[in-house]
C-alpha cells in the first residue's frame, strides 16, 4: 500500500518549527559573525613574522578542520566541563565551537584570498608612500574579499546547515523540532520533509543573491 | 632651475656603496650614483645585470644589504617613520615616485580614484583639490575621456599613461621609470615615451631603467651602464651610447642598432 502523507498533523506544530528556524539563524549569524572576527585574526596570525604568532593560529586552525564538528560539540559540552570543574550550559558550548569551527575555516579562506593579490599591488601602494596598515585595507583586502566571495558565502551555507548539529546537545534548532514533533506525530516523513524544505527555502534565495552579488562586482573585471 | 640658493649644487639622491644581496648571490656591488635635480638619468644593462635592483633600492621597495642613500642629504633609513635627521621610507616615497614594468593599477578603483588615491589616503589632501589636479595629469596624458574607466578597460599603453599619472599626483621630487615600455605591444610604446619626454622637457627628475637606446639616448642628460653589478660606464648620452669605450657596452649596443 503506498505510503499516505498527512502534513496536518505535522503542521499543527507550526510554532515548534517557527522558533527552530529562528533559533537556526541566530546561531548561524552569530557563528559567523564571531567566526569572521576569528577568522580575520587567525589569517594574520598565519601571515604574520613572528613564527611563535604563525605556529599558535596554524595550530589552532589545524586542530578544528581535521576534527569533525560533532566530536567537537561533544567535547566543549560534556568534556571540557570535566577538565576546567565549570559547567557549560548548551547554548553557550553551541555557540562557542559553532563559532570556532567557522573560525578555522574562514581564516584559510581569507588567507588564500590575501596570497593571491599579485605583489605589484602591494609594490605599487608603498610607491605612494602607503604604510603596511593601508596597504592591507585600501589596497589589498577590497581586492582579496572580491576574490573569497563565493567560497565564504559557499561555507556560510555550509554553517548553516552545520548548526543541525547543535540538536545533539538538546539546542532547540530546526532539526532538534523535527525530531520533537515526530516524537508527537509519529510521523518522521513530513517532519522531516518540512524541515528540509525549511532549510531549502531558506539558502536557495541566498545562494543566488550571493551569484548575484557577485556578477555585480565584476564591473571592473 | 628652482634650487634654493645655496643648494643648487646638492644631488636630490645620493648613493654610496649600495650593495644588495639575495642570499650568497650579489646583484649589485658597490655603486655610487647622485641624481641631480632636473635631471634625467638613464640607466641600461643587459638582462639580470642589476638595473632594476638598483632603481628599486632608490625606494627602499628592496632593502639594501650595504650602502647609504640620503635624499637632500637626509639619510634613508630601512624604516617607515622618519626618525631625527633621518628620512624613514614612508616619507621618502611621497617624493620619490615610481612607476611599474607591469603598471601595476589598482583594478578596483578607477581611473580617477587610482590617481587620487594617494593624495587623499597619504598626503591627506582635501578632495577636490586632489580630484582638480587629477583631471590636469589626465589631460596631459591624454586620457581625460577614460576617468571612469576601470583598468582592465584600458590598453596597455594607457593603462602606464594612468600610472605616470598616479605617480606624479603625489607631485614627487623624483620620478623612477622601471622598463615602462618592456610589458607593452610595440605600436604602444611610442604614446609612453612621448609622455616621458614631455615631463622631460617640463625638468622633472627622473631615473629611467629602460631598453630603448634611442630613446635613452634622445632624453637622458646622463646614461649609466651597469653591467654585473656596477656601474660599468656613466656619461652623456653622447659619451655612452654613441661612443661607448668598452667592448662589453659596445657588444651590449651593438644589439640595438641605435
Amino acid at each position: 500500500m503506498p505510503y499516505k502523507w498527512d502534513f496536518s498533523a505535522v503542521l499543527q506544530y507550526w510554532d515548534l518549527f517557527a522558533w527552530g528556524l529562528w533559533l537556526t539563524f541566530a546561531y548561524t549569524v552569530g557563528s559567523i559573525i564571531i567566526g569572521v572576527v576569528l577568522g580575520l585574526l587567525l589569517c594574520f596570525g598565519r601571515l604574520s613574522r613572528f613564527r611563535v604568532i604563525s605556529g599558535l593560529a596554524r595550530a589552532y586552525q589545524e586542530v578544528f578542520r581535521c576534527t569533525p564538528l560533532l566530536v567537537q560539540l561533544m567535547w566543549f559540552y560534556y568534556a571540557l566541563p570535566l577538565l576546567i570543574g565549570v559547567t557549560i550550559e548548551n547554548y553557550v558550548a553551541a555557540m562557542l565551537t559553532l563559532s570556532l569551527y567557522a573560525g578555522s575555516f574562514y581564516s584559510e579562506i581569507f588567507r588564500g584570498g590575501i596570497l593571491s593579490i599579485d605583489k605589484g599591488q602591494t609594490e605599487a601602494a608603498k610607491a605612494i608612500a602607503m604604510s603596511d596598515r593601508q596597504v592591507m585595507w585600501r589596497i589589498v583586502i577590497p581586492q582579496a574579499f572580491k576574490r573569497v566571495l563565493p567560497s565564504f558565502i559557499n561555507q556560510s551555507v555550509i554553517q548553516f546547515k552545520n548548526t543541525s548539529l547543535i540538536s545533539v546537545i538538546s539546542v532547540g534548532e530546526l532539526a532538534y523540532m523535527a525530531a520533537v514533533v515526530n516524537g508527537q506525530t509519529y510521523r518522521p516523513l513530513e517532519a522531516f520533509t518540512v524541515v528540509a524544505l525549511l532549510y531549502f527555502v531558506v539558502l536557495f534565495p541566498m545562494t543566488q543573491a550571493a551569484d548575484y552579488v557577485e556578477h555585480r562586482m565584476r564591473v571592473s573585471d | 632651475m628652482t634650487d634654493q640658493p645655496g643648494t643648487a649644487a646638492e644631488p636630490i639622491l645620493t648613493v654610496r656603496g649600495l650593495e644588495k644581496s639575495y642570499n650568497k648571490l650579489r646583484v649589485i656591488q658597490g655603486v655610487d650614483l647622485d641624481l641631480h635635480r632636473g635631471e634625467v638619468l638613464a640607466i641600461i644593462g643587459p638582462s639580470g645585470s642589476g638595473k632594476s635592483t638598483l632603481i628599486r633600492c632608490l625606494n627602499l621597495l628592496e632593502t639594501p644589504t650595504a650602502g647609504e642613500i640620503a635624499y637632500k642629504g637626509r639619510r634613508v633609513e630601512n624604516r617607515f617613520q622618519s626618525r631625527g635627521g633621518n628620512i624613514g621610507c614612508g616619507e621618502l616615497r611621497r617624493h620619490v615616485g615610481m612607476v611599474f614594468q607591469h603598471f601595476n593599477l589598482f583594478p578596483h578603483k578607477t581611473v580617477m580614484q587610482n590617481i587620487c588615491e594617494g593624495p587623499i589616503a597619504v598626503l591627506k589632501e582635501p578632495r577636490e583639490e586632489v580630484e582638480a589636479r587629477a583631471m590636469e595629469l589626465l589631460g596631459k596624458v591624454g586620457l581625460l575621456d577614460k576617468r571612469d574607466a576601470y583598468p582592465n578597460h584600458l590598453s596597455g599603453g594607457q593603462k602606464q599613461r594612468v600610472a605616470i599619472a598616479r605617480a606624479l599626483a603625489m607631485r614627487p621630487d623624483v620620478l623612477l621609470l622601471d622598463e615602462v615600455t618592456s610589458a607593452l605591444d610595440p605600436e604602444l610604446v611610442g604614446e609612453v615615451l612621448q609622455v616621458i619626454r614631455l615631463l622631460a622637457h617640463d625638468g622633472m627628475t627622473m631615473a629611467i631603467v629602460t631598453h630603448e637606446m634611442a630613446f635613452a639616448a634622445d632624453v637622458a642628460d646622463r646614461v649609466a651602464f651597469i653591467d654585473g653589478g656596477v656601474i660599468a660606464e656613466l656619461g652623456t648620452a653622447d659619451s655612452v651610447i654613441r661612443n661607448p669605450k668598452s667592448e662589453r657596452l659596445q657588444a651590449f649596443l651593438s644589439r640595438f642598432n641605435a
